[in-house]
């Protein structure tokens, strides 16, 4: 499995996680009686390709919506709720075009067997991508609702107007009828040869308006479900025999201490060993009573040695954007630049762990996944257990954090085949110490870049190298007239099979948080050695108006004072653009110069994402973005040896705490003319470099590896 | 195994049960409360916070049978039907959560400081708070919501 280019789909080309390699399987059941099941069904799927799950959005608009008789309007989105807000922005979006009460909409999402399709919640495209899909479906049903009430009224189409559901004939306060009245809970058959328009921002009474979250009280009252919290009768949670290092091979395993456990029932179909309880604690007991051993197949590769290794064995470079000759340059003299920046591997650490339940009822396996793909996943289980689609339904109930992380989710594969295998419901929880194991990181980069800047200030050249992070966010953006951007491989490691030690993936904004350090972080070596304070210094190389839109902005609500760094402040600037939304933000940090730890004081971003759906969601995503980026600013990092993953739980790993969390001031650029841009992810993008360039500014001294870890800090100012 | 018997939101429980096993997984697994949530499984997060005797327990790493005798408090158990307790009123108020994951062990870790705290300082809240982990970065408006908590009539009972 893996993902395009561009960041935005999933595509299935691998084998499933656990490819069947024999057409019997040993089941113990709970008695320790040996049973030999045939399952033909199962034969032959290491060798089939897996569908690669690539649909379309449906036409019809009422794949996206249902009205009740009693006007109750149910909106249907193959989007998940991560806690990014989906579940509430969406039907802001419906409710607006279809002209109903937004209190009257109700949202089902994620469920494969209800939902339009769907590739997956990530890329910051719910909102963006998707919005549009949904309004134009609302707007259709809309006027064909308006064109069958014009028949039932007897009146022409023009005369009508609509407001929560109810439409009424103008001059005739007797003539109307309501939305449900017209649909009788029916489906609409009628569709409009010509798609009305949607509605004129301008226009807008519940999009741009901060809609209570939907999934607010049953959140305070853990009553919200997520899917290990699913418990079909007579489910057993199973835990899975893992390899202790990434490419080791099953050698040998002995259930017999677990089978003697009462309640155990151990199942193993080639390489899987699964141990199945009532409870979890005692299935994971009895797992450690499996003596099992691995032939380990290790990378001669750890955290130290990684860069070069991803150097040496880059593959073919990409070019992502060009301009002018910075090769052949021969205009006046510049002052030439050189500098290499390092990403490391991260983890996505969501706190629900990948969770699944599978149950499978006359044929049909129903599987509660917390993932950001059911669409895809449903496809897998299809390929895993060769079952037509009509035989699989992926629900997607609350997801405790995805990030990126539960694009990939094996374990809603492992719940499938194991609940097959012991004709049982089966749950799989995974442990934190799987969670780290099975992640999709981040990847570790190198970036050089090599500069010119003439005597005025202007930079003239530049050429961009970046491994292993990938386009997303490489190409810069200020005016530079000679330029070059290549990428050597991408942030899911997509074919090019051993580059990592693991697998790779999505981290939010993928890659263009790595691209950001590198580039913001040159600008300001380059502005510090100009003399010139670093906004000034933007401001001189940039005409994009909306990136200096946000760049006065940021400026403003923080209270920036031109002086060229180091100022001894400890303040500092970074940029970026994604998602189609660009962000500035300014930090003022405070560092010990005795033992390198950094403290952000306060953080103002000034983000402009175009139309703002929901004021205060989008706040928190913001929020949540620059929170959460402390930790690759300052201390995630996966420290691993060869195929092994030596962080396996927060006592090493450490994610940001209440006691780093600063002061966050947020502005939103009014931006109309501009539709709904991403939020998830732009404003997490500049931070690192945005707190380089202030430890700089503090003390003089620049890191250029990431997390900025207080050694790395102390470090870089013994110099 | 052997009889494990405590009040858990307000009822009499017995309990045949290993005592060795956790709290968290008792809950969960064996009486149905889901709301107490499995995050690390080492006393590292802080998701499966519990009170036990109105102060803030790691449910991972608690033995049932030490809370024999005693009081716990779930999630389950805060509001009184459907009338939110403050703090769980606090955080819908402030929006203290994104993914809701951490949700129920950061109400009970708020209780548990405003019981033996009722007016904390910033300071103090910051500083009890920081054994629970939010990856979504809600931390901001936890703090806000504990202080709207202690400020609130009533806020610890």
């Amino acid at each position: 499995m893996s993902w395009d280019d561009d960041g935005n789909e999933l595509v299935i080309d691998g084998p499933a996680p656990f490819p069947v390699t024999r057409r019997d399987f040993l089941k113990l059941t709970s008695t320790g009686v040996l049973v030999l099941m045939s399952v033909d069904a199962l034969a032959g799927q290491e060798t089939a390709r897996p569908p690669t799950g690539r649909q379309g959005y449906p036409t019809d608009f009422n794949a996206y919506l249902h009205i009740g008789a009693d006007n109750k309007v149910t909106c249907f989105v193959g989007k998940v709720e991560l806690g990014q807000g989906a579940m509430t922005s969406l039907p802001q979006l419906l409710a607006e075009d279809l002209d109903v009460a937004l209190a009257s909409v109700e949202i089902v999402c994620g469920d494969t067997d209800l939902c339009p399709w769907d590739m997956g919640t990530f890329g910051s495209l719910s909102i963006r991508a998707f919005g549009p899909v949904l309004r134009a479906a609302a707007a259709e049903a809309r006027g064909v609702l308006l064109a069958l009430a014009a028949e039932r009224l007897q009146v022409p189409v023009e005369s009508l107007s609509v407001k929560d559901g109810v439409i009424r004939a103008a001059g005739s306060a007797a003539k109307t009828v309501t939305y449900g009245q017209l649909t009788e809970g029916k489906r609409i058959e009628r569709t409009l040869a010509s798609k009305p328009a949607v509605k004129p921002v301008k226009a807008f009474t519940i999009v741009g308006t901060s809609a209570p979250r939907r999934d607010a009280i049953e959140k305070v009252t853990g009553k919200a479900k997520y899917a290990g919290d699913i418990a079909p009768a007579g489910a057993l949670h199973a835990r899975i025999l893992r390899p202790p290092a990434h490419g080791a091979v099953l050698a040998g395993a002995d259930t017999s201490a677990a089978e003697k456990m009462p309640g155990v029932t151990v199942i193993r179909d080639g390489d899987l060993i699964a141990v199945l309880h009532q409870h979890w604690d005692e299935a994971d007991k009895a797992l450690a009573l499996v003596k099992a051993s691995f032939t380990r197949k290790d990378p001669p590769v750890d955290n130290a040695t990684i860069f070069d290794h991803l150097v040496k064995n880059a593959p073919p470079e990409q070019r992502v954007a060009a301009g002018g000759d910075p090769a052949t340059y021969a205009g006046p003299p510049l002052q030439v630049f050189e500098q290499t920046y390092y990403d490391s591997y991260m983890a996505h650490a969501p706190m629900e762990t990948h969770s699944a339940v599978a149950a499978v009822e006359n044929g049909k396996v129903t599987v509660w996944a917390g993932t950001q793909t059911p669409f895809p996943v449903k496809n897998q289980i299809m390929q895993a257990l060769r079952l037509p689609a009509e035989k699989v339904r992926v629900i997607t109930p609350h997801v405790g954090g995805g990030f990126g992380g539960k694009s990939a989710s094996r374990q809603a594969v492992e719940a499938a085949r194991l609940a097959t295998l012991a004709g049982k419901p089966v749950r799989v929880v995974f442990t934190r110490a799987e969670e780290f194991f099975y992640d999709t990181f981040r990847p570790a980069a190198v970036l050089k870049i090599r500069s010119g800047l003439d005597a005025s200030g202007r930079i003239v050249t530049w050429e961009y190298w970046v491994y292993a992070a990938g386009e997303r966010g490489a190409a810069h953006f200020y005016d530079i007239p000679h330029h070059r951007t290549l990428a050597y491989g991408t942030w899911s490691g997509a074919g090019v099979p051993g580059y990592h030690p693991f697998a790779v993936g999505p981290w939010r904004a993928p890659g263009a948080s790595t691209n950001a350090f590198a580039r913001e972080s040159h600008i300001d070596v380059m502005a510090a050695k100009a003399g010139i304070d670093p906004v000034e210094f933007r401001l001189k190389n940039l005409t994009d108006a909306r990136m200096i839109r946000t760049l006065k902005a940021a400026a403003a609500k923080f209270g920036w004072t031109p002086k060229a760094a180091p100022s001894g402040r400890g303040v500092g600037v970074a940029c970026g653009i994604d998602a189609g939304t660009y962000d500035t933000l300014m930090v003022e940090v405070a560092v010990d110069k005795t033992t390198g730890a950094v403290r952000v004081k306060r953080v103002v971003c000034a983000q402009d994402q175009g139309v703002v759906v929901n004021p205060a969601g989008s706040l928190q995503q913001v929020e949540g973005c620059i929170t959460m980026g402390l930790g690759y600013t300052f201390s995630e990092e996966i420290r691993f040896k060869g195929g092994e993953v030596l962080d396996r739980n927060f006592d090493t790993y450490a994610i940001p705490r209440f006691s780093q969390v600063p002061q966050i001031d947020t502005v939103f650029i009014d931006a109309p003319d501009v539709p709904a841009q991403g939020c998830g992810e732009p404003a997490i993008v500049p931070l690192g470099a945005a707190v380089a360039n202030a430890i700089y500014d503090a003390v003089g001294a620049r890191v250029f590896q990431l997390p900025m870890t207080p050694a790395r800090v102390k470090a870089a100012m013994k110099g | 195994m052997r009889v494990v018997s405590f009040t858990l939101n307000g009822k009499a429980t017995r309990l045949t049960v290993d005592e060795t096993r956790m709290l968290l997984w008792v809950l969960r697994d064996d009486l149905g409360l889901t709301g107490t949530k499995f995050g690390c499984g080492q006393a590292l997060c802080g998701a499966c916070t519990v009170l036990v005797n109105n102060e803030a327990v790691q449910s991972c790493a608690t033995p049932v049978g030490e809370v024999d005798g005693k009081q716990v408090v779930t999630i389950e158990g805060l509001a009184s039907g459907d009338r939110l307790h403050p703090i769980q009123e606090a955080f819908v108020k402030h929006l203290g959560f994104q993914c809701g994951y951490c949700t129920p062990g950061m109400i009970l870790g708020a209780y548990a400081l405003l019981h033996k705290t009722p007016k904390p300082t910033r300071a103090q809240i910051i500083a009890h708070m920081d054994s629970h982990l939010c990856r979504c970065g809600a931390h901001g408006r936890i703090v806000q919501a504990v202080e709207t908590a202690a400020a609130a009539k009533g806020g610890a009972r």
